[in-house]
C-alpha cells in the first residue's frame, strides 16, 4: 500500500460525505410529520449534495501524492489495549465506491420521489434510504475493520427496514427477517475476524493489519481469509447464503435497485479487495473465494432462467454477476481490476433495469408476473429503450460495458492456465450463454409477444422523474465498460492499492475468447427465442416440466436445504431446551423452592415457643459446638 | 501498698458520658416533676449518646488516627484501639437513632410505644384504663443508656471479667425494657420472661467458660490468654473453656444454633426496642466476639475456625430457610437478623494466619451496614398500623404501595439492601466480607452464603411483590404520619442505605484504617 498521508483542505472535510445523508435521514426520522411536505426533496438533496462533494473530494485526490488521505476523527473504543481510533480512509478504491454510492444513489433518490409519490410513508422511505447511504459510506471510507463493521451493521439495518418497509405484507416481513437472519450468519464471520485480528496483531486498523499481516502464521492468514469470505457470502448473497436475497425483493423497486443490486450486496466484493493483502498471502482462501463465486454464478444463472417474477429473475442475475466479482477477486492481482470494474458497470445496468422493472410494475399495478406482461415496448418506449440497453450491456453485447468487464474476468481467470482457472473459467462461460438466455427470455415475455395483461390494466409511461434517471443509468451502462477499461482505465487508478498491473501473458489471445463469448451469447439469445419467443407464453406457469426446470424454479432447493439442515434442528434444539426449561430448569426450581418451603414448615415446629425447648436447643448446641472443638483439636 | 490503676480519663471519656448520661437520667425519673420529665429524658438520653459519639470521635482523631497505637487503660481492663474505637462509634450512632425511635409520640394514639406502668397486671381493668391515658413512661430512656454505655464496654474489654460485667451491664437493661410493650402486652412480658431466662442460661455459659481459661491460663487478660496460649499447647481446659465462652456470645449475637429467642423476643418486644436490639446488640455481641477470637484465641485460629465455619453455615441456613414461612414481619426480620448473624461470621473467618486478611474491616463495615438498614426498616414497620396498633402481617402490606408510595419505596430500599442487591450497602457489606472469607480460602462457606441470600432474598422480595402488585386489601392498615424523630431516622438510614451502596469508598477505607486490635 502506497504511504497514507493526513487529509487537507477539501478532503479533511470528506466526513460531510457521511454527515450529510445521515443528518438528513436524522431529522426526516425525528421531524416526523411535520416534514411529510419536503422530506424526499431533504432526503434526495443531501445524497446530490454528497455526490457532488464526492466528484470534488475525488478530483482533488487525483492530485495527491500517493492518491490516500488519511481523515482522522475521534476516538471510539479506548479501553485496555484496545485503541479504536474512529477516522476514514480516502484512497482510489474507497473513491470508486464513494461515486458509486452517492451518484447511483443520487439518481436513485430522484427516480423514488415519482416512484413512492402516492405512498403515506414517502418520507419514512427516504429517512431509511439516506441512512442507509451514509451506513454504505462509513463502510467504504472506513480506515479500520471496526469502522467497516459498523457500516456493516448500519447497511444491514437500513436493508431490513426497507425490506420490511411495507411490513403489512406478511410475505415483505418475512423477507426482512430471513435477510436479517442470513446476514447474521455471516456477521459472525467478519465478527469473529475482528477478534482474531485483534487477539493476533493488537490493532483492528487497516494500516496495522496490513503492516502485520505477514507475521501471522499461515493457518492463521487461512482463518482470517476465510472468516473474512464468511462476512462477505452473507452480505453479497453468495454460496450458501444466497437464499435472502431474491426473497428481498419484496421491498419496494429503488430499494432493489439502489442496495440489492448497485451497493450494498457488492460491500462483500469490497471486503475482499480491501483485504487485498490477507488473502495476498493465502492461496488456500483464495481458491475459495474462486470456488465460491463459480459455484454462485452457476446457481443464479440457473435460477435465473426458470423464475416468472421479473424482479426475482434480476435479483438471481445480481447474485450470478457478484458471483462473477467472487471468482475474480478470488484470482488475486490479476483479477482485482476487473472486479470492480465489473462492479461498476453492474452497478449502472443492473440499477437500470431494476428502475426499469419499477417502472413495468408502476404501468402494470404492481404485477411481477411476466407471464401476466407482454407487448409493452410501444407503450412504455423510454423504459423499453433504457431497459434494452441495460440488457444488452448484461448480456456483454459487443462494445457495451459487460462485454467489457465480464470479458475481462473470464480473460483472467483462463489466464491461471491451471485446473482451477479452467474449471471456473468454462462454469464462467456456460454462465454467460446462460445469461444470455434468462435476460432474453426476460425481454421477449416483458415486452414482446401479445399482450397478456390482467383486465383493467392500461400501460402508460413512467413521469420524467422516474424516466430521466433510467435514461441516466442507461447511457452510463453502454459507455461505463469503454470508459473504465480504454479511456479512463481503472488499473492506473487503483494503482496505489493494487500495485503496479502485471502484463498478464494469454493463454488464449483476448480477441478470440471476445468473439468466442459473443458466439455464446448469440447461442443463449437464439436458445430464448426458440424456447419462448416462438411459441405463446402461457398465463400460468406449466406443471408438467422436466426434473431440471422444478429444480431452477426452486433455486436448486437452497431454501429446503437451509431448513432442512439449519431451520429443522434448529426449532427442535430450541423446542428441547423449551421442554427442558419448562419441566427440567422449572421443576428443579419450584421442586427446590417446595422442598426448601416444607423444610421451613419442619424446622418451624422447633420454634415451640416454650422456653424448655429452646434452652434444650442451646445445650444440645453447646455440647456440639464443644464436641467438635474437642474431636478437632485432639483428633 | 496498692498503686492506683492508670486510667486515661480522655480514652474513657466516651464511656463515662454514656453512664454518666444514664445516671442523670435515674435522677430526671426522681426529682423531674412528671410533665417535663418526657422531654427531660430524650434530651439528656440524646446528649449521652449524640454526645458518646462525638467523645468517641474526638478521641479516635486525636489520638489514634493522631499517631496512637491504641493503649490499654484501666489497669489492662481496657483496650481503647481504632477497632474499638469504630465499634464503639457504631453503637453510639445507631443508639442516637434507636432514642429517637423511643421518643416518636405522633403515632400511637396513645402517645408512646410503652406501656405506662408496667406494673399493672395485663388485661385488668386498672390495664384497660392505661391502655387509653396518654400518660408517658421514661424510665426506658435510662434503661437504654445503661444498655448503650454496656455495649460500649462490651467492645473494648480487654479482659474476661470486665466483658462479662459489661455482658450483664447491657443484657439486664434490655431483658427489662423488652417487656414494656403498650400493646400485646403478654406476649411483650412472655418474651422479656425468655430472653431473661435464655439470657441467664447463656451468661451462665460464658461464666463458666471464663472460669475454664482462668484454670488453664492462670489470667483472664486476653493479651496474656493469648502469651500463655503461644508458650503452651492448648490443653482440653482451653478448648472447652473456648467453646463455652463463644456460645455466651454467640448467644447474644443471635446466631443459630442458639437463636431460639430471637424470633419470639423480637416480635414481641416494643418495635424501636427490636430495633435497638437488632442493630445495636449485634454490633455489640460481634465486637467481642471478634476481639476474644482475634485477640485471645489469635494464635488458636485453627481451633477455632471450623467452629466458626460450622455455626455460620448452620446459622445462614436457619435464617433463610426459616425466614421462608413467616407471616409476620417482625419475625421475618428476626430471622433475616440470624441468617445475617451468619454472614457477619463468614467475614469473622477472614483473618489470616499471619492475622492480616482484611476480614476485621469487613466485619466492621458489614456491622454498620447492617445496623442501619435494619433499624429503617423497624422504623417503618412502626408506621402501618391498624386498630391493635402496628400492622406487622404480610397480608396486611398488600398493596401498600398504592396507599403510601413513599412509605413503600423506603421499605423497598431496607429489603433490597437487605438481600444484599448491588447499589444499597447491604450488597457492599456482603461482597466485603464473601471477598474476605475467600481470600483465606473458604470459598465453600461463601457459596453457601451466596445460595443462602438467593433463598434469603425470596421472602424480602415477597413482600416488595406484595406491597406494589398486590391488590390492596379493604380493610388494610393506615399509614400513620411520622413525627420529627421517625421522619428523621428514615431520612438518615434510607440516605446512608444508598450512600454506602453507590459510594462506600470513604467508609470502607474507614473500616480498613480502623481494622487494628491492641493488647
Amino acid at each position: 500500500m502506497a504511504e497514507v498521508l493526513p487529509a487537507e483542505g477539501l478532503l479533511a472535510t470528506s466526513w460531510l460525505l457521511i454527515a450529510l445523508p445521515l443528518a438528513g435521514a436524522a431529522v426526516l426520522l425525528l421531524g416526523g410529520r411535520r416534514t411529510d411536505r419536503w422530506g424526499h426533496l431533504l432526503g434526495t438533496g443531501t445524497v446530490v449534495a454528497a455526490f457532488l462533494l464526492a466528484v470534488l473530494c475525488t478530483v482533488r485526490l487525483a492530485d495527491v501524492e500517493g492518491r490516500s488521505v488519511d481523515v482522522d476523527l475521534f476516538t471510539f473504543i479506548s479501553t485496555g489495549e484496545l485503541d479504536v481510533r474512529a477516522g476514514l480512509l480516502y484512497d482510489p478504491l474507497s473513491a470508486v465506491f464513494v461515486l458509486l454510492i452517492t451518484g447511483v444513489g443520487a439518481l436513485i433518490h430522484v427516480y423514488s420521489i415519482g416512484y413512492m409519490a402516492h405512498d403515506p410513508a414517502r418520507r419514512r422511505f427516504f429517512a431509511y434510504l439516506n441512512l442507509f447511504v451514509a451506513a454504505m459510506l462509513l463502510l467504504v471510507l472506513g480506515n479500520s475493520y471496526v469502522a467497516l463493521y459498523v457500516g456493516w451493521e448500519g447497511v444491514g439495518l437500513a436493508s431490513y427496514l426497507l425490506i420490511a418497509f411495507w411490513y403489512t405484507r406478511p410475505g415483505a416481513a418475512t423477507a426482512a427477517k430471513k435477510a436479517f437472519i442470513m446476514n447474521r450468519v455471516g456477521d459472525v464471520g467478519l465478527a469473529l475476524a475482528i477478534f482474531v485480528m485483534f487477539a493476533q496483531l493488537g490493532t483492528t486498523s487497516y494500516e496495522g493489519v496490513f503492516g502485520a499481516v505477514g507475521t501471522l502464521a499461515g493457518g492463521t492468514v487461512t482463518a482470517l481469509g476465510l472468516l473474512l469470505l464468511l462476512g462477505a457470502c452473507g452480505k453479497s448473497g453468495q454460496f450458501p447464503l444466497q437464499a435472502w436475497l431474491p426473497d428481498a425483493m419484496e421491498g419496494p423497486t429503488p430499494v432493489s435497485a439502489l442496495i440489492h443490486a448497485a451497493t450494498m450486496v457488492t460491500a462483500g466484493v469490497y471486503l475482499i479487495a480491501r483485504s487485498a493483502p490477507i488473502y495476498d498471502l493465502s492461496e488456500t482462501a483464495r481458491t475459495v473465494v474462486m470456488a465460491v463465486g463459480a459455484l454462485t454464478l452457476l446457481i443464479g444463472a440457473i435460477a435465473g432462467c426458470a423464475f416468472d417474477d421479473i424482479k426475482k429473475v434480476l435479483a438471481y442475475s445480481t447474485v450470478s454477476q457478484i458471483g462473477y466479482m467472487f471468482l475474480a477477486v478470488g484470482l488475486g492481482p490479476a483479477g482485482y481490476v476487473a472486479a470492480l470494474a465489473h462492479l461498476l458497470a453492474h452497478g449502472f445496468f443492473k440499477a437500470g433495469l431494476f428502475l426499469g422493472a419499477g417502472s413495468v410494475m408502476h404501468a402494470m399495478h404492481d404485477q411481477v408476473d411476466m407471464r401476466r406482461f407482454g407487448g409493452l415496448w410501444n407503450k412504455l418506449p423510454i423504459t423499453f429503450g433504457t431497459f434494452g440497453l441495460g440488457y444488452l450491456a448484461l448480456i456483454g453485447f459487443p462494445f457495451l460495458s459487460g462485454f467489457f468487464t465480464k470479458d475481462a474476468i473470464i480473460e483472467a481467470t483462463l489466464d491461471r492456465d491451471d485446473w482451477l482457472g479452467w474449471t471456473t473459467g468454462g462454469v464462467a462461460v456456460l454462465a454467460a450463454g446462460l445469461t444470455a438466455f434468462y435476460m432474453t427470455r426476460l425481454m421477449l415475455m416483458t415486452f414482446f409477444g401479445r399482450p397478456r395483461w390482467e383486465d383493467g390494466v392500461h400501460p402508460h409511461e413512467a413521469p420524467p422523474v422516474m424516466t430521466v434517471p433510467m435514461v441516466a443509468l442507461a447511457v452510463g451502462s453502454v459507455f461505463s465498460g469503454a470508459l473504465l477499461v480504454a479511456v479512463f482505465p481503472l488499473s492506473d487508478w487503483l494503482e496505489p492499492v493494487f500495485g503496479e498491473p502485471e502484463e498478464a501473458e494469454h493463454v488464449i489471445e483476448p480477441f478470440i475468447i471476445g468473439i468466442a463469448l459473443t458466439v455464446i451469447m448469440a447461442l443463449g439469445v437464439l436458445a430464448a427465442w426458440l424456447f419462448v419467443g416462438r411459441r405463446e407464453v402461457p398465463v400460468t406457469a406449466p406443471v408438467r416440466v422436466s426434473p431440471v426446470t422444478r429444480a431452477a424454479r426452486n433455486a436448486l432447493y437452497a431454501d429446503t436445504i437451509n431448513e432442512s439442515l439449519f431451520m429443522r434442528p434448529g426449532q427442535w434444539l430450541t423446542r428441547a431446551l423449551v421442554w427442558v426449561d419448562n419441566r427440567g430448569v422449572d421443576g428443579a426450581v419450584n421442586g427446590l423452592a417446595a422442598g426448601l418451603g416444607g423444610s421451613s414448615s419442619r424446622l418451624g415446629r422447633t420454634q415451640t415457643g416454650f422456653v424448655r425447648t429452646y434452652a434444650l436447643g442451646m445445650l444440645g448446641g453447646a455440647v456440639l459446638v464443644a464436641g467438635a472443638l474437642l474431636a478437632v483439636t485432639s483428633g | 501498698m496498692i498503686d492506683a490503676p492508670d486510667l486515661s480519663l480522655a480514652a474513657l471519656a466516651p464511656l463515662l458520658f454514656v453512664f454518666g448520661a444514664a445516671c442523670i437520667g435515674v435522677l430526671v425519673e426522681a426529682f423531674a416533676p412528671r410533665e417535663v420529665r418526657h422531654p427531660v429524658q430524650v434530651a439528656v438520653a440524646l446528649v449521652g449518646t449524640g454526645g458518646g459519639l462525638a467523645a468517641t470521635i474526638v478521641y479516635a482523631a486525636t489520638h489514634e488516627w493522631g499517631g496512637g497505637a491504641g493503649s490499654v487503660t484501666a489497669a489492662g481492663a481496657l483496650a481503647v484501639d481504632r477497632a474499638g474505637l469504630f465499634l464503639q462509634a457504631t453503637v453510639a450512632g445507631l443508639a442516637v437513632l434507636a432514642v429517637l425511635l423511643f421518643a416518636e409520640r405522633s403515632l400511637d394514639p396513645a402517645r408512646s410505644a410503652f406501656v405506662a406502668s408496667a406494673a399493672v397486671p395485663a388485661g385488668s381493668p386498672r390495664d384497660r384504663d392505661q391502655l387509653t391515658a396518654t400518660r408517658v413512661q421514661t424510665e426506658v430512656y435510662p434503661l437504654a443508656l445503661f444498655a448503650v454505655g454496656g455495649m460500649m464496654l462490651f467492645v473494648t474489654a480487654n479482659d474476661l471479667l470486665i466483658m462479662f460485667v459489661a455482658l450483664e451491664v447491657l443484657s439486664l437493661p434490655l431483658y427489662l425494657i423488652s417487656g414494656l410493650a403498650r400493646r400485646r402486652r403478654l406476649l411483650s412480658q412472655e418474651a422479656a420472661v425468655k430472653y431473661f431466662l435464655l439470657g441467664a442460661f447463656a451468661s451462665a455459659f460464658f461464666l463458666y467458660g471464663l472460669a475454664l481459661v482462668y484454670g488453664a491460663t492462670g489470667s483472664v487478660r486476653l493479651g496474656e490468654i493469648r502469651q500463655s496460649l503461644a508458650a503452651n499447647d492448648g490443653d482440653v481446659l482451653v478448648v472447652l473453656g473456648l467453646a463455652l465462652l463463644v456460645v455466651g456470645l454467640l448467644f447474644k449475637a443471635s446466631v443459630a444454633p442458639f437463636h431460639s429467642w430471637t424470633p419470639d423476643v423480637y416480635q414481641g418486644a416494643p418495635t424501636p426496642v427490636t430495633a435497638f436490639m437488632a442493630a445495636c446488640t449485634k454490633v455489640a455481641a460481634f465486637g467481642a466476639i471478634l476481639r476474644l477470637l482475634y485477640v485471645g484465641f489469635g494464635t488458636e485460629e485453627w481451633t477455632w475456625r471450623p467452629l466458626v465455619y460450622g455455626v455460620a453455615i448452620v446459622s445462614m441456613v436457619v435464617g433463610a430457610v426459616l425466614g421462608l414461612t413467616q407471616t409476620d414481619l417482625k419475625r421475618m426480620l428476626a430471622y433475616s437478623s440470624i441468617a445475617h448473624a451468619g454472614f457477619l461470621l463468614t467475614g469473622v473467618l477472614g483473618l489470616g494466619a499471619d492475622g492480616e486478611g482484611s476480614g476485621l474491616a469487613a466485619t466492621m463495615f458489614y456491622l454498620l451496614t447492617y445496623g442501619l438498614t435494619t433499624i429503617g426498616a423497624f422504623a417503618v414497620l412502626t408506621l402501618v398500623r391498624d386498630g391493635d396498633g402496628e400492622a406487622g402481617h404480610l397480608s396486611q402490606w398488600a398493596g401498600l404501595a398504592s396507599r403510601s408510595p413513599l412509605t413503600a419505596a423506603v421499605m423497598g430500599l431496607f429489603l433490597l439492601a437487605l438481600a444484599g442487591i448491588p447499589l444499597t450497602a447491604g450488597f457492599t457489606g456482603k461482597f466485603a466480607v464473601f471477598r474476605a472469607a475467600i481470600e483465606q480460602g473458604a470459598w465453600p462457606l461463601v457459596l453457601v452464603a451466596v445460595l443462602a441470600s438467593a433463598v434469603a432474598a425470596f421472602f424480602y422480595l415477597r413482600v416488595i411483590v406484595l406491597m406494589y402488585f398486590s391488590p390492596p386489601a379493604a380493610d388494610g392498615p393506615t399509614v400513620g404520619v411520622p413525627g420529627v424523630p421517625t421522619t428523621v431516622v428514615l431520612a438518615v438510614t434510607a440516605t446512608a442505605t444508598l450512600a454506602l451502596g453507590i459510594l462506600p469508598g470513604a467508609v470502607l477505607d474507614l473500616a480498613e484504617q480502623a481494622a487494628r486490635f491492641v493488647g
